[in-house]
């Protein structure tokens, strides 16, 4: 528990409790990229470097710029006038504990988990990329193909939009 | 093929750098303090008030007031003086005891130059007039309108000359004129003279006069 | 002696960590590293905006700021000394934050940006043996950590409560993340030929000479079109001339910092150009060779001298294609993207994977360069025909 795990977690935990309780929904996005950096740096802070690196790249850089523009497009980012938690938030974080403390209990009890954990396995760049093109090759293509099927489907989305509209205009 | 025409811009522009610093005309900024472009011949800014020879004796203008009448924003300020004072024709004029121009308000239409019948009140050339005080700095008095002849020369050398021709002829006519006046007037003394001799001679010695002979006209 | 030279940063910084005791040395020199960095390219960045403006009144015909040497004297650098007064300027203009702006973020956002910028310098090899983090996968924190300055893009623009900022700020992100894509595509083809993320190694790999001059990637067929396209996505990054619509003036005043004034202007306007020059240095050390010099027998210049002055030399040439070209408009922008760069890059990385396999002599130069000439003819062809030029057809104004 070293002093730069706890001031990574803590950045992490008050990211995420802001993520879902402040009123305004862009700070809510912004304080979710703050959340995604902090997971980033205790990716790095294990020494997965890759980890961390593609964290930012794809959280930070992309996924929180898609949250941001998809709360731009379809509102206008009032503020909500009252607040985003009900009156009765403290029975909620009450039976929360006690979901938390049943489950938790009953994992780390059971034999799924092992006891004696292994080596950490060096997880160089070169490995991660040996990994992806001989071990999980097929999991890497299935996600290329739904990547694409992805922005095909995007584009078509947008398409239909603009042949609605008119017959061929000048975009 | 694409890009191209990137490459033929660029090369334009390159030349354009190193140009720069080899011939002027691909540096055309004139560096203003240090330097500064030629005037054009007919430039105009504020007007000016010419004298021939001294500022308070010789100054041309005479107070007529017809530029102050016509100046169309009303920039001009005349007080006629007291007295007279010959001017370049020899007759007794006035001058103008005050005359101010306020250059915050003259627009440089130059028609005070137009109308002005006696060659006095021309355009002078001169812009670097910044000056700190609103009201007094640009209030130009007749100690500071005034320029001589020589340095309307200077700034107008064909304009000068015509209006030296103008005033020349103006000159000349006039003293045709009174040349003439006088001649005529010693012709009419020499007239009445003969006139009244032939009358003295014609009447009797002894016989008294008809009528008491006239007595001559008293020689003016 | 020449290698003493090279070297002297890096003795400089082991003498005077020395000082200190042994646990105290790594935190201490990456601090002086940090530090030298932060004064160093700051520096380099008063000199560009000099050259920039002097550099564009040349091409436009007309001096630059030619008069302010050093302050409060009367002596004329050539108007080197003008950072000096627009520094001070800067500093000292009123800071106005609009009354419905959101006071947060609208501070946050610069901070935001220039963060990332100054992570993004502590990869690149500056010179021989002088990286700060040297890290495995430095290529791959470089493009992570710059694009993390879109967000920041975005809480400018959104913060300011400004129909036309947030519209910059769209617009600016839109080019970004489009532009994004060729650059890492680009990038790629050289991890491919080295086989490892780290900058250091990449440079290593073109520190090699045949006949006298050095295996820079640039001198290759795939490394060639690479550069030009990672060139072109740099121009986009930094949004500089012809991509500049986010910020042009003349368009949309001043974009997604239109609210920012004073000393938040400056940090945005620092940071878009220490970013220029991060992505310029990354450019440098994926396709030019880093800090190797490109003839053999000129390899006695200390490497350091080498980075700055291709670095110094490409900041010349973004300055020439400012005045050079116009602006190109949104959609033609991300037509350039889309449709031309990224099939491009795409084929790119088939060429460099055909480049690695064939046999080493003329055949593969031979193959691989028509293959991509080919392929710009065509896509040059069809971005071209795509051009609507002609009377304007209205949607719903009939």
């Amino acid at each position: 528990m070293s002093p730069f795990f706890i001031i990574t977690a803590v950045v992490t935990l008050l990211g995420a409790v802001f993520a879902m309780s402040l009123r305004n929904l862009v700070h809510c996005a912004l304080a979710m990229a703050v959340a995604f950096s902090g997971v980033a740096a205790m990716f790095l802070q294990l020494d997965a470097q890759f980890a961390g690196f593609a964290e930012i790249l794809v959280y930070v850089g992309a996924i929180a710029i898609l949250i941001v523009f998809a709360i731009l497009l379809t509102r206008s980012g009032e503020t909500p006038e009252k607040s985003v938690l009900t009156s009765g938030w403290w029975a909620g974080i009450a039976v929360t504990a006690m979901v938390f403390t049943i489950l938790g209990w009953a994992i780390l009890s059971s034999s799924a988990v092992p006891k004696d954990l292994p080596a950490a396995p060096v997880a160089t760049v070169k490995n991660i990329g040996d990994a992806l093109m001989t071990k999980y090759v097929l999991p890497l293509e299935i996600i290329g193909l739904v990547l694409t099927a992805a922005m095909i489907g995007a584009v078509i989305i947008a398409l239909k939009e603009d042949k609605k509209d008119n017959s061929g205009g000048e975009q | 093929m694409l890009g191209e025409q990137i490459i033929k811009g660029m090369a334009v522009t390159a030349k354009n750098f190193f140009g720069s610093y080899v011939s002027k005309d691909r540096l055309t900024t004139v560096q203003y303090p240090e330097e500064r472009l030629p005037q054009k011949y007919h430039t105009r800014q504020f007007p000016m008030l010419v004298f021939d020879g001294d500022p308070e004796k010789g100054l041309r203008c005479v107070a007529c007031t017809i530029c102050e009448k016509e100046c169309p924003p009303k920039c001009i300020y005349i007080v006629k003086s007291k007295d007279k004072k010959p001017d370049y024709k020899g007759q007794p004029q006035l001058y103008p005891a005050v005359f101010d121009i306020d250059i915050s308000v003259c627009m440089s239409c130059q028609i005070c130059v137009e109308v002005c019948p006696f060659e006095s009140i021309k355009m002078n050339t001169e812009f670097e007039l910044s000056t700190d005080d609103r009201f007094e700095g640009l209030l130009f008095h007749k100690e500071q309108l005034a320029k001589s002849n020589e340095f309307y020369h200077q700034l107008h050398p064909d304009d000068a000359k015509d209006s030296d021709a103008v005033l020349a002829a103006e000159k000349a006519k006039a003293e045709a004129k009174a040349k003439a006046a006088a001649e005529a007037k010693i012709k009419a003394e020499a007239e009445a003279k003969a006139k009244a001799a032939a009358v003295a001679a014609a009447a009797p010695v002894g016989a008294p006069p008809a009528n008491p002979p006239t007595p001559p006209p008293a020689a003016k | 002696m020449a290698d003493k030279l090279d070297q002297i940063f890096v003795n400089v910084l082991h003498w005077l960590v020395s000082f200190l005791p042994e646990a105290l040395r790594p935190l201490a020199s990456a601090l002086v590293c940090i530090a030298f960095i932060l004064m160093v390219f700051p520096l380099i960045f008063s000199l560009t905006t000099i050259f920039e403006r002097k550099g564009l009144g040349r091409i436009q015909n007309r001096y630059g700021p030619n008069r302010v040497g050093i302050p409060f004297t009367k002596i004329r650098l050539a108007g080197f000394g003008q950072f000096l007064p627009d520094g001070i300027k800067m500093l000292t203009k009123e800071d106005v934050v609009p009354r419905a702006a959101d006071k947060v973020v609208h501070f946050l956002a610069p901070i935001v940006m220039l963060i990332p910028v100054l992570l993004t310098y502590s990869v690149l090899p500056f010179g021989k043996n002088m990286t700060l983090a040297d890290y495995d996968a430095g290529l791959l924190f470089f493009l992570a950590v710059g694009g993390a300055v879109e967000v920041s893009v975005f809480m400018a623009g959104w913060s300011s409560r400004n129909k036309y900022s947030l519209l910059g700020a769209m617009r600016a992100i839109a080019q970004m993340v489009s532009y994004e894509i060729p650059l890492i595509l680009s990038a790629v083809t050289v991890v491919m030929i080295v086989g490892s993320l780290n900058l250091s190694q990449i440079v290593a790999h073109q520190n090699q000479y045949t006949c006298g001059i050095a295996h820079w990637f640039v001198f290759t067929p795939w490394g060639l079109v690479g550069f030009l396209l990672f060139f072109i996505a740099s121009l986009a990054e930094s949004n500089r001339t012809p991509f500049d619509l986010p910020e042009a003036e003349s368009e949309i005043i001043a974009g997604y910092f239109t609210e920012y004034s004073g000393f938040k202007f400056a940090l945005f306007f620092l940071g878009e150009y220490l970013g220029m020059f991060a992505i310029i240095g990354l450019g440098i050390t994926l396709f030019l060779g880093g800090w190797t010099s490109p003839v053999s027998f000129l390899t006695w210049i200390p490497s350091w001298i080498w980075f700055l002055t291709k670095m110094m030399a490409i900041v010349f040439v973004f300055i020439w294609i400012r005045g050079t070209l116009p602006r190109l408009r949104m959609d033609q922008l991300m037509n350039l993207a889309w449709k031309f760069m990224l099939p491009l890059a795409l084929i790119n990385i088939l060429v460099a994977g055909i480049w690695h396999y064939m046999a080493a002599d003329w055949q593969r130069w031979l193959v691989c360069s028509a293959i991509i000439f080919g392929a710009y003819v065509i896509l040059g062809r069809g971005l071209m025909a795509n051009q609507k030029l002609g009377l304007r057809v209205y949607k719903f104004a009939e």
